[in-house]
């Protein structure tokens, strides 16, 4: 017998596939809509575990959003195209592969970033993490094979309801199940108090590397159904704007919660649809939202239990 | 090492341990060994040395000259964490509780030493992974009952009453299953009736879970009134030793504490 939230998964990926196979009944611009709900939910859910969960403060989460959508799309688009064609595989069946080679390569880079910073407390985190964002941006703006500044063009379209949201559940229920488990309560233990953690035998730097490591891999998914939704990724669309939108969605859902942050993805997603107009000025609604959050309800605005963390900074 | 294999070889042993803060040396090469399911006490005046000692052990510095055994292996300049791993478990002066988890929760983390499962098997939940949290929730149960906190276990820690927010980060020491308990001022902020209960609960420790209890500690009351040895440190120095009568007479002891009897 699987347990219950194995059969929540195994319902929700059904769910998932069949609302997909009549997703052509649904007008492209409002898909498009949903699948970024989709698409934001992996990077929310994710972060929440570094941020929310484990007490951390992550800046770059569109970094590792990049590297995965850059690692995806250079198999199907870029250098690896050749072997991706010679496989003779259908491109639906390879797909998921390439979205985990995506999420692998991010995580990849997810230690190499954090194994360092990760052994210091405080925020050395944030200040590293804002950096790398910056660094990765500039690194892919370089590379020529890449497309440069210019982009990649010409990503085909695989991501369809089906993989974007199956990739949402099990990101939803890979979170629950860590924080569910000794393992978890570790990550609480490092966010509520890290010195009486290392107390009681917690290797926190440990702890927190997980953390965050498991957070890139989903940020790197995100960033491959990003990537073959849209057709076109440039350095410029990870950029550290995108890292603040995922931050606001986690805090807005309320630190270390679950189901508040999905709703809050599902709000911000449209409502920065609905801001489309006006631009990058979308931004001031964005800060406006969060400072007054942050003076109202602190905990969250679908929290309605105290908050497992207050968040304090 | 010289090994003089007839004495029974103590559970923690102190050689010649030196801290040195740039110029200043705040502990002077004490020595100390603490024998099995021994009750021990630190005292000393303010400032004589007593947390940095105490912090040593646990792994919160680590001394410049000097060794420290466990169980008769070095844990010298171990991390905190992996001292609690070999078996070493402490409270804090100012408690530190998960103030923002739940009583139970804060027990129960401290459970993960004594687990097989590793991240994968946090994602596959299999039967095993489920009778090991099962197990884990069972053991914290029974230990919340013992020690009277079943009651509270849904609570915030920080919403506890200052005796019970005490006797839960000691609860969930001895979660980890350590040899040796250490108690940082444990009767620190407590009145007259709560210190009987703290000396009451020490003693309890002691006998039912069969550890040694080193304990820091400013109230003499206490320390004379449970410790079976005492050692003394003044300005980093070690003093004195012994039992709790043989320290109330000891010369140095009292001139430590009160003063030098000027004689002309």
């Amino acid at each position: 017998m699987l347990p219950r939230s194995q059969i929540v998964l195994l319902i929700s990926l059904i769910t998932a596939g069949i609302i997909s196979a009549s997703s052509s009944r649904i007008d492209d611009y409002i898909l498009d809509v949903i699948l970024g709900i989709g698409i934001n939910i992996i990077l929310a859910v994710s972060l929440n575990l570094i941020n929310g969960f484990t007490g951390q403060f992550s800046l770059g989460h569109a970094g590792f959003m990049a590297v995965g959508a850059y690692a995806a799309g250079t198999l199907t688009t870029g250098p690896g195209k050749v072997w991706f064609d010679a496989s003779g595989a259908s491109p639906a069946l390879l797909f998921p592969f390439v979205l985990f080679a995506g999420g692998l390569t991010a995580a990849v880079v997810g230690l190499a970033v954090g194994a360092p910073s990760l052994r210091l407390k405080g925020d050395y985190l944030a200040i590293v993490t804002l950096g790398f964002g910056e660094i990765i941006k500039v690194i892919l703006q370089n590379i020529e094979w890449l497309g440069g500044s210019r982009g990649m063009v010409g990503i085909p379209s695989y991501t369809s309801f089906f993989w974007c949201f199956g990739a949402a559940a099990v990101t939803i229920y890979a979170a629950w199940a860590l924080v569910n488990s000794t393992l978890g309560r570790g990550f609480l233990a490092v966010a509520d108090d890290e010195i009486a953690a290392e107390a009681m035998g917690l290797n926190t730097t440990r702890y927190k590397i997980i953390a965050f490591v498991t957070g890139a891999f989903f940020a790197g998914i995100a960033g491959g159904l990003y990537a073959h939704l849209k057709g076109y990724i440039s350095p410029a669309g990870f950029d550290f704007n995108k890292s603040i939108e995922i931050v606001v969605m986690v805090i807005l859902g309320g630190m270390g919660r679950h189901v508040g942050v999905v709703i809050a993805v599902v709000l911000l997603t449209v409502l920065s649809e609905k801001l489309r107009d006006f631009g990058d000025k979308r931004m001031i609604v964005y800060s406006a939202l969060l400072i007054l959050l942050m003076l109202t309800r602190p905990q969250g605005l679908f929290t309605w239990k105290p908050a497992r963390k207050a968040i304090t900074g | 090492m010289n090994s003089t294999r007839a004495k029974p070889c103590p559970l923690l042993h102190l050689d010649n341990v030196t801290i040195r803060f740039g110029g200043l040396t705040a502990v002077s090469s004490v020595s100390a060994s603490l024998g099995d399911n021994e009750l021990t006490g630190l005292i000393g005046p303010n400032g004589a040395g007593k947390t940095t000692v105490f912090n040593m052990i646990t792994g919160v510095y680590a001394p410049t000259e000097g060794a420290i055994h466990f169980q008769n292996k070095s844990v010298t300049g171990l991390k905190p964490f992996a001292i609690t791993e070999r078996g070493i478990a402490r409270t804090f002066q100012n408690i530190r509780l998960f103030s923002s988890l739940s009583v139970f929760d804060n027990v129960r983390v401290a459970f993960h030493l004594h687990v097989t499962q590793n991240t994968a098997h946090s994602l596959t939940r299999g039967p095993k992974f489920r009778a090991e949290e099962r197990d884990i929730t069972d053991q914290t149960r029974a230990l919340l009952d013992i020690f009277q906190l079943t009651r509270v276990q849904d609570e915030p820690a920080k919403s506890l009453p200052y005796g019970d927010q005490r006797r839960l980060e000691i609860v969930r020491a001895l979660a980890t299953r350590p040899k040796l308990l250490l108690l940082d001022e444990p009767a620190a902020g407590m009145n007259p009736a709560e210190k009987v209960e703290l000396m009451k609960l020490i003693r309890f420790i002691r006998e039912k879970f069969q550890l040694s209890i080193l304990l820091v500690e400013h109230d003499m009351k206490v320390v004379m009134g449970i410790c079976e040895r005492i050692h003394v440190l003044e300005y980093g120095r070690k003093i004195a030793e012994g039992t709790p009568a043989e320290i109330r007479q000891h010369p140095a002891v009292v001139a430590a504490y009160l003063g030098k009897e000027i004689t002309h």
